[in-house]
């Protein structure tokens, strides 16, 4: 077992039990941050796989700007931080034969997979991210996705952009 | 490589070599120098950062006309030792109500977000943490940290004042990030490469010359994220008496104050990174790879020294102006930096470089003029509205 496994096996174990903390625990500031310790686990994968920029994107976007937006709306809009409910409801046994049976499919798929003895290639020294910037904007890969997703993403700019302006109109009348 | 040209290196490499004599195996000694390494890069940035306390103390003395610590030791030296005792020695309160273990996790986290820079600061061309491909990103990635930090305090500390701290704090911090990123994409834009270390090797002329803008929109926004005077509104004494940070004391206060000391002199290293050559200036790097670290150093004091300036200069922003500036200023004239640094690379590429620097330099000067004559017309035509409604009123009282 190299140092790569020992760090693999116990970013998993705090990656599930993070993700077990952010559904069980019941104050919602909570949640948020337990679900930004799995973020970070997350990152530690991509970062052990060698995808520097997907690491570094992982952190910008989803603990820089989505989590904290979670634990602002959190604060904003509730009075009583804990969730007094219950925690499960009548289809829990259901939910859990699921998620088992596709754990269980998982599982004897990843056994019955042909297992490769050779590693994949290093990417050390390579220029992953020049190679990514190249291949989302030409034409014979990524082009279009790209620019749909840029395109949808101006859209919702502006759609907010408008809804602001309005109630601002309505305000001044 | 030898131990004159090379130290860190070389030592690194001595190390590894007694593990290995120890009988440890290749990978994990390589990881056990790696630790120590990282161990010793943050010691001595902490020592640094008790030196900036006086620093810090020493310099905004003399901008308000005083002389400073002056009792302990010679020039007051030994003044932050006694400081650290003195927090040391205060008692350790945590407030009624508060979320204990986010209380007490945050002020660990600020000061870690700060330290997690160093780790690609390129101190020389053989002395780095890691030349991550990656890097520019890596900076903001840290900063989200820091915001986590202050969120975190403002709200475990079961406080109004330091919940409306954080608040402010997360307002302020998304809206200057995006100017930030778009800023420092024109280095990535100049150089090719997302490594500081490439973006240093490859300023022959400072980047500052090729956009002194861009180095003016990064330093606004770095101040901004800083939290510093002139936007240091999540702390505002005068409104929310200390904000994010009103219930922390002793060594916990201490850890949010040396983390925003060591947050901008970090920054300065950044800026000398990003604008002004890095570790280099004009051949003496290649001396000594200590020499260049101390180049680096200088450089870093120099941008530190220019954010106190500022801070301790320029009176506080109100809230809506720092939304204004940052929404309706910063972040359109970034846009519109980034797309004539661009297209002005493109043309100029192959052309004498006095030819490109001079280009890319009127380029600046041209953007920032039409900038400020629009800026001009927009306010001149809010004075005439005002006026207009205010005749108005005038003339139907008049009646």
């Amino acid at each position: 077992m190299d140092a790569s496994q020992i760090i693999f096996g116990l970013t998993a174990l705090l990656i599930i039990f993070s993700a077990l903390r952010v559904v069980t625990t019941r104050n919602m500031v909570h949640a948020a941050l337990w679900l930004i310790v799995t973020l970070l686990g997350v990152t530690v994968l991509y970062a052990l796989l060698q995808a520097n920029f997907l690491a570094v994107v992982q952190v910008v976007v989803y603990v820089g700007a989505i989590a904290i937006l979670f634990i602002f709306a959190i604060m904003l809009t509730r009075r009583e931080m804990r969730d007094g409910g219950p925690q499960l409801n009548k289809g829990w046994p259901l939910a859990a034969l699921i998620s088992l049976a596709v754990f269980g499919g998982l599982l004897a798929l990843l056994y019955n997979a042909p297992v490769s003895e050779r590693l994949a290639a290093s990417l050390e020294g390579q220029d992953t991210l020049g190679a990514l910037g190249q291949a989302l904007v030409s034409p014979d890969a990524y082009v279009l996705p790209f620019e749909v997703a840029s395109v949808l993403l101006l859209a919702a700019l502006i759609g907010a952009v408008y809804v602001a302006l309005n109630k601002k109109q309505e305000s001044d009348k | 490589m030898n131990f004159w040209t090379d130290p860190v290196n070389v030592a690194a490499e001595w190390l590894k070599d007694v593990f290995i004599g120890w009988g440890m195996t290749d990978p994990y000694a390589t990881a056990l120098v790696y630790l120590l390494g990282a161990f010793l890069l943050v010691a001595l940035v902490m020592l640094l950062d008790v030196f900036l306390v006086w620093v810090e103390r020493k310099v905004v003395a003399r901008f308000q006309d005083r002389i400073g610590p002056n009792r302990v030791g010679p020039f007051g030296l030994i003044q932050p030792f006694a400081d650290i005792i003195k927090l040391i020695i205060k008692e350790d309160i945590t407030p009624a109500g508060a979320d204990k273990v986010v209380y007490n996790l945050a002020p660990v986290l600020s000061l870690a977000s700060v330290l997690l820079l160093w780790a690609i600061l390129p101190l020389s061309a053989l002395v780095y943490g890691v030349d991550l491909n990656v890097a520019v990103l890596y900076l903001v990635a840290a900063g989200a940290l820091g915001t986590l930090a202050v969120i975190m305090a403002g709200w475990s500390s079961n406080n109004k004042y330091a919940l409306l701290g954080a608040f402010r704090t997360v307002a302020q911090m998304i809206s200057f990030e995006i100017p930030m990123v778009v800023v420092l994409l024109i280095p990535t834009i100049l150089t090719g490469s997302m490594s500081l270390k490439t973006i240093v090797e490859r300023q022959d002329i400072w980047y500052v010359v090729l956009t002194p803008l861009g180095f003016v929109i990064f330093l606004i926004s770095a101040i901004a994220e800083l939290g510093r005077a002139p936007f240091d509104l999540n702390e505002a004494e005068s409104e929310i008496v200390a904000g994010f940070h009103i219930e922390y004391s002793g060594m916990k206060f201490g850890l949010f104050y040396a983390g925003e000391l060591l947050h901008a002199f970090t920054f300065g290293g950044f800026m000398a990174v990003l604008f002004f050559g890095g570790y280099r200036f004009f051949g003496l790097e290649q001396i000594h790879p200590l020499v260049a670290v101390l180049i680096l150093m200088v450089k870093a004091l120099l941008g530190y020294w220019v954010i106190m300036w500022i801070k301790y200069t320029v009176p506080r922003i109100r809230i809506d102006h720092m939304l204004a500036l940052n929404w309706k200023f910063l972040t359109p004239l970034a846009f519109a930096l980034l797309v004539v640094t661009a297209v002005m690379h493109r043309l100029l590429g192959g052309t004498q470089p006095w030819v490109y620097a001079l280009g890319l330099f009127l380029s600046n000067v041209v953007l920032l003029l039409a900038a400020l004559e629009i800026l001009r017309a927009s306010a001149r035509r809010q004075r005439r509205q005002e006026e207009a409604v205010l005749s108005a009123v005038a003339e139907t009282a008049g009646h």
